[in-house]
């Protein structure tokens, strides 16, 4: 399949498929078992301008949109989702700032998450804030000489290991949902600590941490927009990063696509080679159709974001929501394929079948997008967009 | 710090085929690389000019699709690249390489050292960076796995023997041959493969070199390759097949017929 992509997007594609290949492919095994943050491929990738990408060339990016982003997810993921993550989080932990932030702002934080210097991270989720992401606790009380943070923030992917936290906290408390605001908080701010590390099913090699701030202090130039719009600041957010978390099951389930046809070759049952089977051959080819599918949907999302249309709620939610549960069935798939030796950690699959679970799960479950996408199709009465 | 980096576009494969009509490599459906060994000379010069500044020129000698190289060592860090490259050439032997890298690096004029891979993985002579130094009558060290110390007109390095390890001093301009515990080559950037699209490569030939045309390529020669053949295979097995009885049989059978038992 063509998506016509520009030389620069194939140029992207190309040297992050290297890396993935070259530096992630030997050592994805051992950051899955030590569950071990990936920072030596975070630095190749710096090196080789991976965070450019996504910034703007005015702060020492590449310029390049949602596609370009999902390109490199796509990639990584393809090899190891927990390594895919950790970079796009980094993405997900700056977007607001370039949405809504001063210029000022943006020169502070930008050219060091461009030059991969610094990791960025995005803070919404807390104990009694998951579907219902607008029942935040964390509060950000105006006092003199800024803000005073008090709260927990539960899952956070890159916590502990990102520097610049944009963290979703209640400015106004009396006024919940639309008393929410967006605040940059630097780790090593007094008041500012981590939880535990979580240990987890799959994207092992990720950090995910609480984040607890205790009397912390963020001084008031560290807002982000009009305070009180924090909450449709997220979520405005959501529709424009979830193409990423497609792409992230696209790679995915590439990756197990591919590890089951190199098995259906090798395996011999019967005398005769799997990939020779019906029975096997239409389970591959229905596998190729969903990863086909879920990119051409994806990339579509995508190119959506990046026409600077304003409705993406809804593109952005088919895509995440088609390729996940792509991505879930294809790798259950491929792990049949490979039967015993598929359930075994010595073959890839197990891994990649752990790995996708989760992305069904964040930046909206598939059932929470599946409520928003029918919000939609009512208004639209079911015609077509 | 000026340095010149020599490297050269193999293909890239370690299983060539030999044309048995021409006896030359059979080229056709194999992806081109820079030569493995010289992206260590490559990324040790890279690494030198950004530690002491200066500039890194890469230099090869090739055909015109040779220039995929060179954009490739662009976007690995180097600042400017030069193609040799003319129907001249052709056919050059190592004495004859090695003449006209050296026409083309002393038309550089300002350098302090000049880094080449230890060998080629197609020839496999390992024999250019030490005729190059000769023919440029400058100090020469093989080998180098460590470059201790390096300041004006001054170069201390560690090579690799044998059995243990050399530190040498030298003075500046030299050429060095590194091996590949020397470093861990980087990947390319973005920033990097954007700029090597667009940058400039010279090429010169035998006017820009103002060399004797008998002296390069081919004519320059003082080698030629006759023949180049896979050695015929001599020992032979054989499978018996049957029962283990007839085949303990046979092999006895076998074994009595070669007078060995």
């Amino acid at each position: 399949m063509d998506y016509f992509l520009t030389e620069p997007q194939k140029t992207i594609r190309d040297l992050a498929r290297r890396i993935a290949e070259e530096r992630v492919l030997p050592v994805r095994a051992e950051l899955d078992e030590k569950e071990e943050f990936p920072w030596d491929i975070v630095k190749d990738l710096a090196a080789a301008d991976m965070f450019r990408v996504f910034v703007p060339e005015a702060f020492d990016g590449l310029g390049g949109g949602c596609l370009e982003l999902c390109l490199v997810t796509e990639e990584l993921s393809r090899i190891c989702s927990g390594v895919a993550v950790t970079y796009a989080a980094s993405a997900l932990g700056c977007m607001t700032l370039m949405e809504y932030g001063t210029e000022e702002q943006k020169h502070k934080y930008l050219p060091d998450i461009a030059a991969g210097k610094k990791l960025g991270a995005f803070a919404i989720t807390e104990p009694t804030a998951g579907s219902d992401a607008s029942n935040i606790k964390t509060t950000a009380e105006k006092v003199s000489g800024g803000y005073l943070l008090n709260g927990t923030k539960q899952f956070i992917t890159n916590g502990g290991e990102a520097e610049i936290y944009t963290v979703i906290a209640l400015t106004d408390k009396s006024r919940g949902a639309r008393g929410a605001s967006a605040i940059i908080v630097e780790k090593g701010t007094p008041g500012f600590t981590f939880g535990k590390k979580e240990k987890k099913l799959g994207i092992r090699a990720s950090a995910t941490r609480e984040l607890v701030f205790k009397n912390c202090l963020v001084p008031e130039e560290n807002i982000l927009g009009k305070p009180g719009l924090g909450f449709i600041q997220a979520m405005r957010l959501f529709d424009k990063s979830r193409p990423g978390i497609g792409a992230q099951a696209v790679g995915l389930a590439q990756g197990a696509l591919e590890a089951a046809v190199d098995y259906a070759e090798q395996r011999v049952q019967f005398d005769q080679q799997l990939i020779n089977m019906p029975v096997i051959q239409h389970m591959l080819a229905d596998m190729a159709i969903q990863v086909e599918a879920a990119r051409a949907l994806v990339y579509a999302a995508a190119r959506y974001v990046d026409s600077g249309a304003k409705n993406l709620t809804e593109s952005s939610a088919m895509a995440k929501v088609f390729a996940s549960d792509a991505a879930m069935k294809v790798t259950v798939d491929a792990v049949q394929i490979c039967g015993g030796s598929g359930y075994m950690r010595d073959y890839p699959v197990e891994k990649m079948m752990r790995d996708a679970k989760i992305l069904q799960i964040y930046e909206g479950t598939n059932q929470i997008l599946r409520n928003a996408i029918a919000v939609n199709l009512r208004k639209r009465k079911g015609r077509a967009a | 710090m000026n340095i010149v980096v020599c490297l050269k576009q193999v293909p890239g494969t370690t299983e060539v085929k030999i044309d048995p009509a021409t006896n030359t490599l059979i080229r056709q459906g194999i992806e081109n690389i820079i030569n493995p060994f010289d992206t260590y000379a490559l990324e040790e010069g890279v690494r030198l000019k950004e530690k002491h500044g200066g500039k890194v020129a890469v230099i090869t000698m090739g055909p015109p699709q040779a220039d995929a190289a060179l954009r490739e060592a662009i976007s690995l860090g180097a600042d400017e690249a030069i193609l040799l490259s003319d129907r001249a050439f052709a056919g050059a032997d190592t004495w004859a390489t090695s003449y006209t890298l050296s026409k083309a690096i002393a038309k550089i004029e300002k350098y302090d050292l000049i880094i080449c891979g230890r060998q080629t993985i197609d020839g496999d002579t390992g024999q250019v960076g030490p005729e190059l130094a000769e023919m440029l009558a400058l100090p020469f060290v093989a080998y180098v796995s460590r470059i201790e110390e390096i300041k004006d007109k001054y170069l201390r390095v560690t090579r690799m023997m044998e059995e243990g390890h050399e530190v040498i001093e030298t003075t500046l301009p030299a050429v060095i041959t590194v091996a590949k515990e020397i470093n861990v080559p980087r990947l390319p950037s973005l920033r990097g493969i954007m700029k090597s699209k667009n940058a400039k490569i010279e090429t010169w030939g035998v006017k820009e070199l103002g060399v004797d045309a008998s002296m390069v390529g081919l004519a320059g020669s003082s080698t030629q390759v006759i023949k180049v053949f896979f050695p015929e295979r001599v020992h032979q097995a054989e499978m018996l097949s049957g029962s283990l009885e007839q085949k303990v049989e046979a092999l006895i059978d076998r074994l009595r017929q070669a007078g060995l038992c």
